[in-house]
């Protein structure tokens, strides 16, 4: 079954870089996301057995960061279709410099679309560190392609930043898992396997200067692909100058399997009796990419980096969950979940405004209700979904992180919580009111002429709609109701994560 | 054997002193091939006990992927981008040996804080592999060419590799295989993605890759 799950995309990816453009590479996209997404299902049925002496071997928080990717992946390959047949494979003009560029292949972006969910797979399915750390850098190569598929200047730029930023981070991570074995070394001699049950099984014998130096070294290595600040520089670029659906993946499946990672090694230094250290790194590195979200959503001119600085935020929220502890490892756990749904709409329905108003600027589209009616609502929707706003999932989740806040007297942390949150709600208020709102802005600034700007209700590709619009109906759904089967893994995910 | 490991970690030591004092770019790249062979060779000897054929087989693959396929990319990067030297570097090259000098004594420094719980094969090795990780990083922020940011990412993975050298026997082989391919793929992705940056820009100048902020 795991073999399955991973190499059902890899041996897809393969073959998909060889055949020709057109219908076909598609169609693979398609048909192996909705694979992935059948198999995945049934993990949630029959439990899959551990292969490679229990390397391989899929938990409760591996079980949950797989459902969401799988779940995603399907929801973007459906959008994907639609968005490859309507990309034009010519060369054209960019709207922002005016300057001639063309696409990728497409064969070789599907192909590195099918190896990103393989990779993705495997780092949430992976036990051993060692192993984990090699997937991670692998989803970082395999998506780099991904990010430069509209090939002019500015996504070079974010390429080029994303690939150096990302591997040197990860390899301080692969760093800490070397002084992680060193930790697991006995008396100068036995050496347990790197695998995160023997770890835990044997944790209060481990080392500990030594245990914390990996823990720091695969905070900052991780947390460098996961976007916590200061070391998220690449995101807000990866994000804004890649295709919405790419940025739709990165933003709410791969920065959590970076999260993921993360939550590995806390496991073991809770497990080792080292959680108070491993939370206080953690709540200060939350608060503080909070911070910096909200300094640059407030006036954020580029939509699309607003977005992407909205991933920090959140991704900040999901670190001080976890640093909270008790029952704000359980709202993590939830606000992961709901992160990426909302997020990967959001993205999806940016992508729709992209295609027709062909700018990214905040300051000169207005209008996208009349325009746009569909994407509209789905944007409105998601701009009070992603703020926290009920009835969405995410006002469930920050609010039980607020609640264990409360719980432990942080009075401190709880009110610079709620003030961050606050300012960036105004913050994307502001800006999202601006664009939904007025009469459509005519041409924009390059003189281009838009294409279907006059377009009227239902006038929108029902693939590019339907997609965000799933993935809406789901977090407002996870807001009023978390199914029993949910809940479980949830718990058991919590539980988990604090070493239990 | 002992002095034979003290040599070549002195070598090692050595390489990183001369990356980061030369400014023609192929030297650099053929200093990094030197100190991947040389890298690849610690195994074979530091080993305690017999040479097993996982060993062999390890430092081949290292000497090989390390010593000629990496620098064989670059290499063939580096013509197609036509840039010959590295010129005027955020840190001039005295300034970069000082530093180097400095970083020494720190790596020295640090590996006396964090003893081993257990004996090494060389008491050189723990500061080898952190000096080497911080001339990588050095040379990623303060040069300009992007050649030589992925020339010092590669030699940061090697001062790891090198750490990691202390464990030699212990590490599975399917994870030693795992971080020698990512290192390939990372070297090959970041080969066309310069190639690429040349060919719309004219030039490898990480710095002026600068259209994207706030």
């Amino acid at each position: 079954m795991i073999f399955l799950l991973i190499g059902v995309p890899v041996l897809a990816g393969i073959i998909a870089f060889f055949i020709r453009p057109g219908w076909m590479p598609r169609f693979l996209l398609l048909a192996v996301a909705v694979t992935h997404a059948g198999l995945t299902a049934g993990v949630w049925m029959v439990e899959p057995a551990p292969v490679l002496d229990g390397w391989l071997l899929l938990d409760a928080p591996g079980q949950l960061f797989l459902s969401i990717t799988s779940l995603l992946f399907l929801m973007v390959s459906i959008y994907a279709v639609g968005y490859l047949a309507r990309e034009d494979w010519g060369s054209r003009q960019d709207f922002k410099e005016g300057l001639l560029f063309t696409n990728a292949r497409e064969s070789v972006f599907v192909c590195c679309l099918l190896l990103f969910l393989g990779t993705m797979t495997l780092v949430t399915v992976s036990q051993h560190f060692g192993l984990l750390w090699v997937a991670v850098e692998a989803t970082t190569l395999v998506s780099a392609p991904l990010i430069y598929f509209h090939r002019h200047v500015r996504s070079l730029e974010a390429t080029w930043k994303y690939i150096m930023i990302c591997s040197v981070g990860i390899a301080l991570a692969l760093l800490g898992n070397f002084f992680l074995a060193v930790a697991a070394t006995f008396k100068g001699q036995e050496h347990i396997p790197l695998l995160v049950k023997n770890l835990m099984d044997n944790a209060p014998a481990l080392h500990a200067p030594w245990l914390k130096s990996a823990f720091i070294f695969m905070l900052v290595g991780y947390g460098t692909k996961m976007g916590l600040a200061p070391l998220h520089t690449w995101l807000p670029d990866a994000h804004s100058e890649s295709p919405s659906l790419v940025s739709a993946l990165l933003s709410g499946a791969l920065l959590n399997c970076a999260f993921l990672a993360v939550l590995r090694i806390y496991q073991v230094c809770a497990a080792a009796g080292m959680d108070s250290y491993g939370r206080s790194l953690l709540v200060g590195f939350g608060l503080f990419s909070m911070l910096i979200a909200a300094a640059f959503i407030v006036r954020q001119i580029d939509f699309k980096r607003m977005l992407a600085y909205s991933s920090v935020e959140h991704m900040g929220i999901l670190s001080l969950g976890v640093g909270l502890g008790a029952g704000g490892v359980y709202g993590a756990m939830l606000h992961a979940v709901n992160h990426s749904l909302t997020k990967a709409m959001l993205f999806l329905a940016a992508g729709n405004i992209i295609a027709v108003y062909k700018s990214k600027s905040t300051r000169e589209i207005s209008g996208v209700f009349s325009v746009l009616p569909m994407t509209g609502v789905l944007w409105v929707g998601g701009f009070l979904a992603i703020t926290g706003s009920p009835p969405f999932g995410l006002f469930v989740s920050e609010l039980l992180i607020l609640k264990a806040a409360l719980d432990q007297g942080r009075w401190g942390v709880a009110m610079a919580y709620l003030a961050l949150l606050s300012v960036i709600f105004i913050g994307m208020a502001a800006i999202f009111c601006r664009m939904a709102q007025g009469r459509s802005s005519g041409p924009p600034a390059t003189g281009l002429t838009p294409r279907g700007l006059k377009t009227t209700l239902f006038n929108e590709p029902l693939l590019s709609v339907l997609p965000p619009l799933a993935l809406g109906a789901l977090t407002l759904v996870l807001g009023l109701y978390i199914p029993e089967g949910l809940h479980r893994v949830l718990e058991l995910a919590a539980a988990a994560v604090e070493g239990f | 054997m002992k002095i034979v490991i003290e040599a070549l970690i002195v070598l090692l030591i050595l390489t990183n002193l001369k990356l980061i004092a030369s400014s023609r770019l192929s030297a650099c790249i053929r200093v990094v091939a030197v100190q991947g062979v040389l890298l690849g060779l610690m195994p074979l000897i530091a080993g305690q006990e017999a040479l097993t054929l996982r060993i062999a087989a390890l430092s081949g693959l290292t000497m090989l992927l390390k010593g000629v396929v990496f620098p064989w990319l670059l290499l063939k990067t580096l013509r197609s981008a036509n840039v010959r030297r590295e010129i005027e570097p955020f840190v001039g090259y005295a300034a970069s040996l000082m530093i180097g000098a400095g970083l020494l004594f720190l790596a020295i420094w640090m590996s006396r804080q964090l003893p081993m719980p257990f004996a090494v094969t060389s008491p050189l090795i723990m500061p080898l592999a952190f000096f080497t990780m911080m001339i990588g990083l050095f040379a990623v922020i303060s040069r300009r060419k992007a050649i030589t940011q992925v020339l010092g990412y590669l030699v940061m993975e090697n001062g790891i590799y090198a750490f990691g050298l202390v464990f030699a026997q212990h590490e599975p082989l399917l994870v030693e295989l795992g971080i020698l391919l990512d290192a390939f793929m990372a070297v090959f992705v970041m080969g066309i993605t310069i190639f690429h940056i040349n060919r719309e820009f004219d030039h490898i100048d990480a710095d002026r890759l600068s259209a994207l902020k706030g």
